[in-house]
C-alpha cells in the first residue's frame, strides 16, 4: 500500500510524460488523476494506521547502493512525521491535479504539464518517505527539479524562463549547505541511516572539530548546514527571491509547488532531523531569528503587492517564517501542525485567485480588478474562508495552529523568543492587512476592469471548484479537528517518538498556559488588520495613496522588496556576470581563442602568405635562394662546431 | 693495368644496356614512320620497360661490382629500379590520352622518358662520383626537354627553362662538391671513399664537399632550401610529366641519396645527418605551409611533393637499417598513391581543355561520386590518416627516427603533417561540400581508369596485407646498409687498434 502511494504518481508521470502524445490528453489527466486520488485516499489509510494506530514501520523497497562501508538503501519509512505529509502532498496533490483539468483546459502541452506535476508528486513523497539521506537528497533534488520544469512550463515566456532559473540557482545556494551538511553527518557518525544517525548524534553532543584553525562544535555546525538548505528550500529571509518570481508559473503549480508542499520542505526537514536540532540550542537560535525576520519582512512587503499571486506569495513566505520559529523553540510539533493547515488554507488561496485570474480572462494586477463578487460568488466565498483561515479567525484552521506558534514564541526559554514574538504578533497584524485588502481590491468596491473584460469574467467549471470546496472544507475544520491530536492533550501518543524533544524541553504543554493578552493578541490584531483594511480600501480608497505619498521612501522601500533583489543584483549577479563575460571575453575568447586554435591559424596563414611571397617566380631569386641554403649550411659546419 | 683493359662484366648492367639500345631503336622507329608513330613508341617503350624490369629482377640478391668498381648492383638498387621503372611506366601509360588530346603527341616523348628512366637507373647503381654524376646529368637533360614538351605552351617552355637553369646550378653545386671530395680523399669511388673516412675522419674540405653534394642531391628532390623550382616546373610543365617528376625522378635521386649517405660517407652519420635533419624539417615545415595558400591542384602537389620528401628524409636522418628501411616503404607508397592523385588530376578536364583549378572540383561528389570518393581517399591518405597507406609510410619513418633518438625531429614532422592535414582535407571539403561547379567532360581513358583502381585499392587494402612491401623494403635496407654484426665487427676492430 505504501509503495503505491509513492510510486503511482511516478507511473503517472512515466505514462503521460513518455506516451502522452500518442495516448492523447484525455487519457493522460485520466492516468495521473487517477493515480494521485488512488494515492490520496491511501494516504487517508496511512494516517489512520501509522498515526492514529500507532504502527509506524520502514519498508524495503531495494537495495540501492552498497559499496563498501557505505550502504543506502531503498526504503520507506512511514511514522507520523511522514504519514502527516503523505496526507498533505497526495491531497494537495491530487486537487490540484483535478482543478488543472479545468485550468489549464485550454494549454497545448497538457500531457507534459501532468506529467511534472506527477513528477514533482513522486519527488515530493522520495523526499518525506525517506529513510537516509541520500534518498532525502534525491527527492529534495528531484522536487527542485520539478519546480524549474513548472515554473518555466511556458518557456516561450522570457520572463517564466528567467524565474525558473532564479528558482534553481537560489536554490543552489541552499542544497550547497544542505550537502555540506549531509557530508558532515557521514563524516561524522559514518553513515546516512537516520536511525543510526539519530543514535549517534547525543555523544557527539560536545565534540566539536577543527577547521581553518578554529573549533566548531559539531552538531551545531551540522543543523546549520542542514538549515541553510532548508532556507533555500522554504525561502527564508536572504533565500527567499525566488519564490515571488515563481509566480510566472501557472497557477494550480503556485498553489502545489510554492504553498502547500515544496516549500514547506525545510520545515519537515527541521522536524524530521529534531534529534538533531535538539541537541544544538544555537542552531535553534538562528532557526528562530531567521524564521521571526522572515514572518515579519514577508509581511511586510506583502503589504503593498499589487499582483494577486504575489500577495499570497509574501504570505506564504511569512507563515513558513511562523513554521520556522514554531521548530525552532523546540515546538516541531506545532511547526507540523501549521504546515499542515497553511497547507489547506493557503492552496485554497491560490487557487481561488486562480479562478479569479480564469474569470479575469489571465488579469493578475488587483488594480485592474474590483467588484468581483457579483460575477464569481462561489469563488468570492471560497478566498473569504481561505482569508478567514489565513487570518486566524476564531475555529477556522489558522485560528488553532497560528495562534498556536504565537504562544510558543512567548512561552519558549529560547534568548530570541520575545523578539520571534513581537515580530509574529505585528506580522500576524500584517497578515490581516494584507489578505482583506486583497479581498477589499478584488471583490469589492467599484470595479476597475474594462467592460469587455468582465462581459467575459464567469464562474469557473466543476472541476475546478470542487477542489476548491474540499480545500475549504480543510481550511475550516483542519484545525478544530487535528488540534488535540497534533498539539493537544494526545500529541505524545499521535506523535509516537517521530520527533524527539529532550527532558527539557516542556514547550507543547507551556504554550497552553500563557497569559490572557497574549492569548488574545493575535485576535486584536487580526481585527485591526481588517478594520484599517476597510478603512483603507472600501471607506476611504484616497487615504493609501495619501500615505503613499507621504511616505514616500517607506513605500517605495516596501514596494521593491527592501531592495534585496537590486542589492543581489549588485552583490552577486552583476559581478558573476562580469567575471563570466571577464573569462568569456578575455579569458576563453582573447586568451584561448586568440592564441589557440585562432590564433594558430591565423599564424599558419601569415606562414603561408610570407613563403608565396618568396615565391616571385624569378629565377635569379630561386638561384639565390639556393645560394643561401649552401652557405647556411656551410657557414654552420664552420662555426657551428659540428667536430 | 690489364684488369683495367680487360672486358668489364656487363651482366649487372644488364637493364642499363637493354634501355640505352631500345631507347634508340626505337628512336629510330619514330623518326623513320614520323609523326603517327608516337602510339607505336609509346608500347614499345612500355615494353621495353618491363623487359628491363625483368632484367632487373633477374640480378642475384647479392653485391656484385663491375665497370671497375663504379658500378654497383644489389638489392637496394634492384628495389629501386623496379619501383623507378614502375614509376616510369605509370607516366607513359597516364600521357597518353592526354598528351593526344592537346595534340602533343609526339614519339619523342616516350623515348625522352626512357632516356631519362636510364639516368635514373644508372643513378641508383652509381658506386662513385662519375657514374652519380652521368646517371644524375642524363636523366636531368632528358627532364628538362619533357618538361617543355608542350613548346607551344609559354608556360610549359618557361617551366623547362628555369628547370635548366637552376638545375645547371644545381650540377654545378654537385660538381663542386665532388671535385673537393676527390681532392680530399684522392678517390672517386664510394668504398674507397668509406675506407678512407674510416681511417681519417672527417675534414672540413670534405665536409665542404659534402655539404655541396647534398645540395645537388637536395635540388633533385626538391628538398628545402632548393625547391624553389618545383611548384613552377610542375604548375606549367603538362600534367602527365607533373605525375612523372613527381615520382620515378624522386625516387631515384632519394635512393642515389641514400647510396652516397651510407656508401661513402657512411663513417660520416655525425656530419650528413645534421644536414638532412635541417632540410627534412624545413621540407615538411615550408611543404605545409605553403601548400595551404595554393589554388592550383599542381601547385599544390607541388608542395605536397615537397612536404612528402620531407618526411621520407626523416627516415634517411635516422641513419640505421629502419631508417632506410622506413626510407623505402615511404617511397613505394608514395609512389602509388600520387599516381592515383594524378590520374584524378587528369580527369579535370572540361570540353575547352584541362583545369586545374582546386575550385574546379567543387561538388565532383554529386557529379561523379566514384571518382570524388576516390580522390578523398587519396587525399586522407597522403595526409596519412589511418587506416590507409598513407599513415604506415609516416609510421614507419617516424618509427625509425624515434628508434634513433631524432625526438624533435619527429615530433616537428608529425606537427608539419597536421598543419598538412589541412590542406588535403580542404580539397576533400570543397569535393564534398560545396556547391557543384561544371562537371568535369568525357569519360576518363581505360588506361587511367586502370592505374587508378590499382592505386586505390592499394591504398586502402595496404594495411590488410602490408608484408610483401615490408619484405622488400627490409631486403632492400639490409642489402645498402651492412647488418648489425658486420657493422659492429670493424667498429670492434677499430677499438682495438687504438
Amino acid at each position: 500500500m505504501y509503495e503505491a502511494i509513492v510510486f503511482l504518481p511516478l507511473v503517472g508521470c512515466l505514462i503521460a510524460g513518455l506516451f502522452g502524445r500518442q495516448i492523447g490528453v484525455t487519457a493522460s489527466q485520466w492516468v495521473t488523476c487517477g493515480g494521485l486520488v488512488i494515492s490520496a485516499l491511501l494516504s487517508w489509510v496511512a494516517f489512520y494506521n501509522v498515526a492514529l494506530q500507532g504502527q509506524a514501520e520502514t519498508i524495503q523497497v531495494l537495495t540501492w547502493i552498497d559499496s563498501g562501508s557505505f550502504e543506502a538503501d531503498w526504503r520507506l519509512r512511514i511514522d507520523t512525521l511522514t504519514a502527516v505529509m503523505l496526507v498533505v502532498v497526495t491531497n494537495v496533490s491530487a486537487l490540484v491535479h483535478i482543478y488543472s483539468v479545468g485550468y489549464m483546459s485550454h494549454d497545448p502541452h497538457q500531457s507534459r504539464f501532468f506529467a511534472y506535476l506527477s513528477l514533482f508528486t513522486f519527488a515530493m513523497l522520495m523526499l518525506v518517505t525517506a529513510d537516509n539521506l541520500v534518498q532525502l537528497f534525491f527527492g529534495w533534488e528531484g522536487v527542485g527539479l520539478a519546480s524549474y520544469l513548472l515554473i518555466g512550463f511556458w518557456y516561450k515566456k522570457p520572463t517564466a524562463n528567467a524565474a525558473a532559473i532564479k528558482a534553481f540557482v537560489v536554490n543552489r545556494v541552499g542544497d550547497f549547505g544542505l550537502i555540506l551538511g549531509l557530508s558532515a553527518i557521514y563524516l561524522t557518525v559514518g553513515s546516512v541511516e537516520y536511525d543510526t544517525i539519530f543514535a549517534a548524534i547525543p555523544g557527539l553532543a560536545d565534540d566539536s572539530f577543527m577547521f581553518l584553525g578554529a573549533e566548531f562544535p559539531i552538531v551545531t555546525t551540522i543543523c546549520l548546514l542542514l538549515f541553510m538548505g532548508a532556507m533555500g528550500k522554504s525561502a527564508q529571509f536572504l533565500l527567499h527571491t525566488w519564490l515571488p518570481d515563481a509566480m510566472e508559473g501557472p497557477t494550480p503549480v503556485s498553489a502545489l509547488i510554492h504553498a502547500a508542499t515544496m516549500v514547506t520542505a525545510g520545515v519537515f526537514l527541521v522536524c524530521r532531523m529534531s534529534p538533531l536540532f535538539e541537541f544544538s540550542q544555537d542552531a535553534l537560535t538562528v532557526v528562530v531569528f531567521v524564521g521571526a525576520t522572515t514572518a515579519f519582512f514577508a509581511a511586510t512587503v506583502g503589504l503593498v503587492q499589487n499582483d494577486i499571486k504575489r500577495v499570497i506569495a509574501y504570505s506564504t513566505c511569512s507563515q513558513l517564517g511562523y513554521m520556522f520559529v514554531a521548530a525552532g523553540v523546540g515546538a516541531y510539533e506545532v511547526a507540523m501542525f501549521h504546515l499542515f493547515t497553511h497547507a489547506f488554507f493557503k492552496a485554497l488561496l491560490f487557487l481561488g485567485s486562480g479562478s479569479v485570474i480564469h474569470a479575469m480572462s489571465d488579469e493578475q494586477d488587483m488594480r485592474k480588478m474590483g467588484g468581483l463578487y457579483k460575477f464569481v460568488p462561489v469563488t468570492w466565498v471560497m478566498m473569504l474562508i481561505g482569508t478567514l483561515a489565513l487570518t486566524g479567525f476564531p475555529l477556522t484552521a489558522g485560528y488553532f495552529s497560528k495562534d498556536a506558534v504565537i504562544e510558543a514564541a512567548f512561552a519558549a526559554q529560547n534568548p530570541v523568543h520575545m523578539y520571534a514574538f513581537w515580530a509574529t504578533v505585528v506580522a500576524a497584524l500584517f497578515t490581516s492587512f494584507y489578505s482583506w485588502r486583497l479581498i477589499f481590491m478584488t471583490f469589492h468596491g467599484k470595479s476597475r476592469a474594462s467592460n469587455e473584460v468582465l462581459s467575459h469574467a464567469h464562474e469557473s467549471p466543476p472541476s475546478m471548484m470542487i477542489p476548491l470546496f474540499l480545500l475549504a472544507g480543510g481550511a475550516l475544520g483542519a484545525g478544530a479537528m487535528f488540534s488535540s491530536l497534533f498539539i493537544g492533550s494526545s500529541a505524545e501518543g499521535f506523535w509516537a517518538g517521530a520527533i524527539l524533544t529532550l527532558e527539557g524541553n516542556t514547550i507543547l504543554e507551556d504554550l497552553h498556559h500563557v497569559p490572557a493578552w497574549v492569548k488574545f493578541s493575535p485576535l486584536v490584531m487580526m481585527a485591526l488588520g481588517f478594520v484599517t483594511a476597510w478603512y483603507f480600501y472600501i471607506r476611504s480608497p484616497e487615504t493609501p495613496k495619501t500615505l503613499a505619498r507621504e511616505q514616500e521612501l517607506l513605500y517605495k522601500f516596501l514596494l521593491n522588496k527592501w531592495y534585496v533583489d537590486e542589492i543581489y543584483d549588485f552583490l552577486f549577479v552583476k559581478p558573476a556576470f562580469w567575471i563570466g563575460r571577464f573569462f568569456w571575453k578575455q579569458g576563453d575568447g582573447r586568451t584561448i581563442d586568440g592564441l589557440g586554435p585562432d590564433g594558430i591559424a591565423a599564424r599558419v596563414l601569415d606562414i603561408t602568405r610570407g613563403i608565396g611571397r618568396l615565391q616571385t617566380g624569378y629565377v635569379y631569386h630561386y638561384a639565390f635562394a639556393m645560394l643561401l641554403g649552401i652557405a647556411a649550411l656551410t657557414t654552420y659546419f664552420m662555426f657551428g662546431g659540428s667536430h | 693495368m690489364e684488369t683495367a683493359l680487360a672486358m668489364p662484366d656487363l651482366g649487372p648492367a644488364l637493364a642499363e644496356i637493354i634501355l640505352a639500345v631500345g631507347a634508340m631503336a626505337l628512336l629510330m622507329l619514330g623518326v623513320f614512320r614520323g609523326d603517327g608513330s608516337s602510339r607505336a613508341v609509346s608500347i614499345g617503350s612500355i615494353a621495353l620497360l618491363i623487359v628491363a624490369a625483368f632484367a632487373v629482377i633477374s640480378q642475384p640478391d647479392e653485391r656484385v661490382l663491375t665497370f671497375g668498381g663504379a658500378f654497383v648492383m644489389d638489392g637496394f638498387a634492384i628495389v629501386m629500379k623496379c619501383l623507378v621503372l614502375a614509376g616510369s611506366a605509370i607516366a607513359i601509360v597516364m600521357a597518353q590520352s592526354f598528351m593526344a588530346r592537346e595534340n602533343i603527341d609526339r614519339f619523342e616523348f616516350p623515348v625522352l622518358i626512357l632516356l631519362a628512366t636510364l639516368g635514373m637507373i644508372m643513378m641508383v647503381s652509381a658506386n662513385g662520383l662519375i657514374a652519380l654524376y652521368m646517371g644524375l646529368e642524363l636523366q636531368s637533360l632528358a627532364l628538362y626537354v619533357v618538361a617543355s614538351f608542350h613548346r607551344d605552351n609559354t608556360r610549359s617552355t618557361e617551366a623547362g627553362l628555369k628547370y635548366f637553369v637552376l638545375g645547371a646550378l644545381a650540377s654545378g653545386m654537385l660538381l663542386y662538391g665532388s671535385s673537393l671530395i676527390y681532392g680530399f680523399s684522392g678517390t672517386t669511388n664510394f668504398d674507397v671513399l668509406a675506407g678512407v673516412i674510416a681511417m681519417n675522419g672527417m675534414s672540413t674540405g670534405l665536409i665542404f664537399g659534402l655539404v655541396f653534394l647534398m645540395a645537388g642531391l637536395a635540388f633533385k628532390i626538391s628538398a628545402v632550401p632548393f625547391h624553389m623550382w618545383t611548384p613552377d616546373v610542375y604548375e606549367g610543365a603538362p600534367t602527365p610529366v607533373t605525375a612523372f617528376f613527381a615520382a620515378a625522378p624522386k625516387i631515384a635521386a632519394m635512393a642515389l641519396f641514400l647510396r652516397v649517405m651510407y656508401g661513402g660517407f657512411a663513417d660520416a652519420v655525425f656530419q650528413w645527418q645534421q644536414v638532412v635533419v635541417f632540410i627534412s624539417i624545413a621540407s615538411m615545415v615550408l611543404g605545409a605551409f605553403a601548400a595551404i595558400g595554393q589554388t592550383n591542384i599542381k601547385r599544390l602537389m607541388a608542395y605536397s611533393s615537397i612536404g612528402h620528401m620531407g618526411f621520407a628524409l626523416v627516415g634517411l636522418a635516422a641513419g640505421t637499417p629502419e631508417g632506410v628501411k622506413g626510407v623505402v616503404i615511404y617511397l613505394t607508397i608514395y609512389l602509388i598513391m600520387n599516381a592515383g592523385v594524378f590520374c584524378c588530376i587528369l580527369a579535370m578536364r572540361h570540353k575547352e581543355g584541362p583545369v586545374e583549378e582546386i575550385s574546379d572540383l567543387a561538388g565532383l561528389s554529386q557529379n561523379q561520386p566514384m571518382l570524388a570518393a576516390v580522390f578523398a581517399m587519396l587525399m586522407f591518405s597522403l595526409a596519412g590518416i589511418p587506416p590507409l597507406a598513407g599513415f604506415f609510410a609516416k609510421f614507419y619513418v617516424f618509427l625509425a627516427a624515434i628508434n634513433a633518438g631524432l625526438y624533435a625531429l619527429a615530433i616537428i614532422g608529425v606537427l608539419a603533417s597536421v598543419v598538412g592535414a589541412f590542406y588535403y582535407l580542404r580539397v576533400v571539403k570543397i569535393i564534398y561540400f560545396d556547391d557543384p561547379a561544371p562537371a568535369f567532360a568525357g569519360p576518363m581513358g581505360s588506361e587511367i581508369r586502370a592505374v587508378l583502381a590499382v592505386s586505390a585499392l592499394f591504398t586502402l587494402l595496404f594495411i590488410l596485407y602490408p608484408t610483401p612491401v615490408l619484405k622488400m623494403a627490409e631486403g632492400a635496407a639490409n642489402s645498402l646498409v651492412p647488418t648489425v654484426e658486420a657493422a659492429e665487427a670493424p667498429a670492434a676492430a677499430a677499438e682495438s687498434a687504438h
